[in-house]
């Protein structure tokens, strides 16, 4: 129907991320016809209750035993078949990994044009969606217009503020044609990393160490400031090629793009490809020993000091302020 | 094995990103092109299942002219010949990936290798819908690789918020690859003397049969919001500390 919405969306074990919910109030914002979330796995019909809440007036739940374990072509086609079924004239993906692997196969299956990872989504007169992406890693923003008949779209997390509403999702049965779904592509494990902190991705507060920290042992440093601010901890990049700390913390332009409330850049010298990866960040919070560094231009508030004694006063002020919360 | 690697020239990743007159694509004048970051990891991992498998690896890439000197780069890394589709056309995701599709289609393979996406337009989309196209399996942000020619299938690891995916998959297939899954070569001088007599054979999208309308239109290109210029705190550090977690506190409302 005209001006529907299909939201597709990831839960484990009856979890949804908030992705999740910022897609759903996102699209509510847009004020569309209907807006449907499609959800895979044994568990999908238990996140009704919070699907509702945050904005879906339907839930297709593919609990079927397939949908358990992901597979990008069995997925893939079985959002053709719902779109096919339901005609809308949006879909939304979240810009995760399990969103930017699915979207795109999506999008060449129903021969509509993708705008990967946007950071925000408006309606125009007509009725067609605009989005903006960051480009160039966000050295450039981009305003782009999908022409096909069906628009697609992913979402960067931590961009939407999400609203809840008091509808409750109806469950609606889509059939789906399993004899036409082959999994050849399939997901046989998957291997969480002992991380005690928050994923990069979807952090509020990040604090990142470069090569001023000098030395993989001087992390516990950070370690301590992130658990103050219930912050996850990042890197430079050459940091991560020392092998100070795992890849998965290289941020910037060939490491992850990240879009926290605080980002607090301590022995960074902020480097073009480093700020690529940060410009999202909502403040920039400078530690570097050096006033020229090039880090001070992009921030928001800077401290001029050596880094080891600046970065364990913060966090004594940080339980300070916490302590008097 | 016969690999095909879908390399794109992209601006060097230190470049500054100015805008067009036009208000809607960046001032190329100036820039260092270079191959894409991801793709050099895409290229290495050929040449290295080359080594274990035989076979040969051939570089394809759609861009205009200058697109010739990233193939020969390639070439000099080892690759065994390239690919050029040349045209002037500003593509989208899905006509790049058609070109490429068709390309391939046309040579014959058994496993396409790209990069996770280009750091210019940052879509990360050609790789899965050239497998769309092609009808075949893909596994994208790809860590690690390992192939079983007996059983003609694939393991590999995949790079997810916080955590691996192992995925197995049938080839011929689609693998997209993600930075740590191998150390990229640097060309060597007798390589590089070499790779001047390799085949570089130029194809046209007339040829290929693509369209060149667009399904996705950037019709503004703006420089990001840029931030008021930063306070910056100096002197004592524990003093300089508390005044900063104020800041955040008071002005920022951030903690
Ligand atoms: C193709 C390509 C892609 C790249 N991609 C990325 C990327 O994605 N992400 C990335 O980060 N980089 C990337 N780089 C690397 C980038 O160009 C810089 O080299 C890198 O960001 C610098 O890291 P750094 O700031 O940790 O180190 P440096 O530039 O060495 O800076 C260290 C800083 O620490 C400060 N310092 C030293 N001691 C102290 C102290 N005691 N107290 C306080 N401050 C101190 C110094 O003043 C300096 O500013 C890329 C490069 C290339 C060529
Ligand atoms: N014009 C092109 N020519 C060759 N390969 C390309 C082209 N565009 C994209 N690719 C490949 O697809 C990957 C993802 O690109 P993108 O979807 O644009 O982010 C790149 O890393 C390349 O391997």
């Amino acid at each position: 129907m005209a001006d529907d919405i299909l939201v597709i969306l990831q839960q484990e074990a009856g979890k949804v991320r908030r992705v999740a919910l910022e897609m759903l109030s996102l699209a509510q914002q847009l004020r569309p016809g209907q807006v449907t979330a499609v959800t895979f796995g044994p568990d999908a019909e238990s996140t009704k209750d919070v699907l509702g809440r945050y904005g879906a007036d339907r839930m297709i739940a593919l609990n079927q035993d397939v949908f358990a374990h992901y597979s990008s072509d069995g997925f893939a086609e079985a959002v053709r078949q719902i779109q096919n079924a339901v005609a809308a004239t949006a879909l939304m993906f979240p810009a995760t990994a399990w969103g930017k692997d699915l979207a795109p196969r999506v999008a060449g299956l129903l021969q509509a044009g993708l705008a990967s990872d946007c950071t925000e989504i408006r309606s125009e007169s007509n009725g067609r969606l605009v989005a903006t992406r960051p480009v160039y890693a966000g050295k450039a923003f981009a305003t782009v217009q999908i022409d096909s008949p069906v628009q697609i779209f992913s979402i960067r997390p931590n961009i939407q503020s999400v609203k809840e509403t008091n509808r409750s999702a109806e469950p609606f049965d889509c059939p789906i044609d399993l004899q036409a779904l082959s999994f050849q592509s399939k997901v046989v494990e998957v291997r969480t990393q002992a991380t005690e902190t928050v994923e990069l991705t979807e952090a509020e507060i990040i604090v990142s160490g470069g090569r001023g920290m000098k030395g993989p042992e001087n992390f516990q440093l950070l370690d301590n400031l992130a658990q103050a601010l219930g912050a996850a901890v990042g890197s430079s990049r050459p940091v991560a090629d020392e092998g100070w700390v795992p890849h998965s913390y290289h941020i910037g332009q060939t490491g992850k793009v990240v879009s926290p409330n605080v980002y607090f850049a301590i022995g960074i010298s902020g480097a073009i490809q480093h700020l690529a990866g940060i410009s999202g960040s909502k403040y920039i919070v400078a530690i570097n020993s050096d006033p020229e560094a090039p880090i001070f231009k992009a921030a928001n508030y800077g401290i001029v000091g050596n880094l080891f004694d600046v970065v364990p006063a913060v966090t004594e002020a940080v339980h300070r302020l916490k302590a008097e919360q | 094995m016969k690999i095909l690697v879908m390399v794109k020239q992209v601006p060097d990743t230190a470049t500054r990103i100015r805008m067009a007159p036009d208000g809607a694509s960046i001032a190329t004048d100036g820039i260092k092109w270079v191959i894409n970051p991801y793709d050099e990891f895409a290229i290495e991992e050929a040449l290295q299942i080359r080594e274990r498998f035989q076979g040969e690896v051939v570089v394809i890439s759609v861009g205009p002219q200058r697109v010739e000197e990233a193939i020969r780069q390639t070439l000099a890394m080892g690759a065994d010949r390239g690919i050029h589709v040349k045209t002037d056309a500003g593509l989208d995701s899905y006509q790049a990936a058609a070109a490429l599709a068709a390309v391939a289609r046309l040579e014959t393979f058994d496993l396409i290798l790209t990069g996770k996406q280009a750091v210019d337009d940052d879509a990360a989309q050609v790789g899965p819908l050239i497998s769309v196209f092609l009808e075949i399996p893909q596994v994208t942000v790809v860590l690690k690789l390992s192939i079983n020619p007996d059983t003609q299938r694939l393991v590999a690891e995949r790079e997810l918020e916080g955590a691996i995916e192992v995925v197995e998959l049938p080839y011929p297939a689609v693998v997209t690859a993600q930075r740590g899954l191998n150390e990229p070569r640097y060309p060597t001088l007798p390589n590089i003397m070499k790779a001047k007599k390799k085949e570089v054979r130029v194809e046209s999208l007339e040829a290929l049969g693509i369209d060149t309308v667009p399904k996705v239109r950037v019709t503004a290109l703006s420089e990001p919001p840029t931030r008021p210029s930063a306070k910056i705190l100096t002197g004592d550090p524990i003093e300089a500390a508390q005044q900063l977690v104020n800041l955040l506190h008071d002005e920022a409302k951030v903690l």
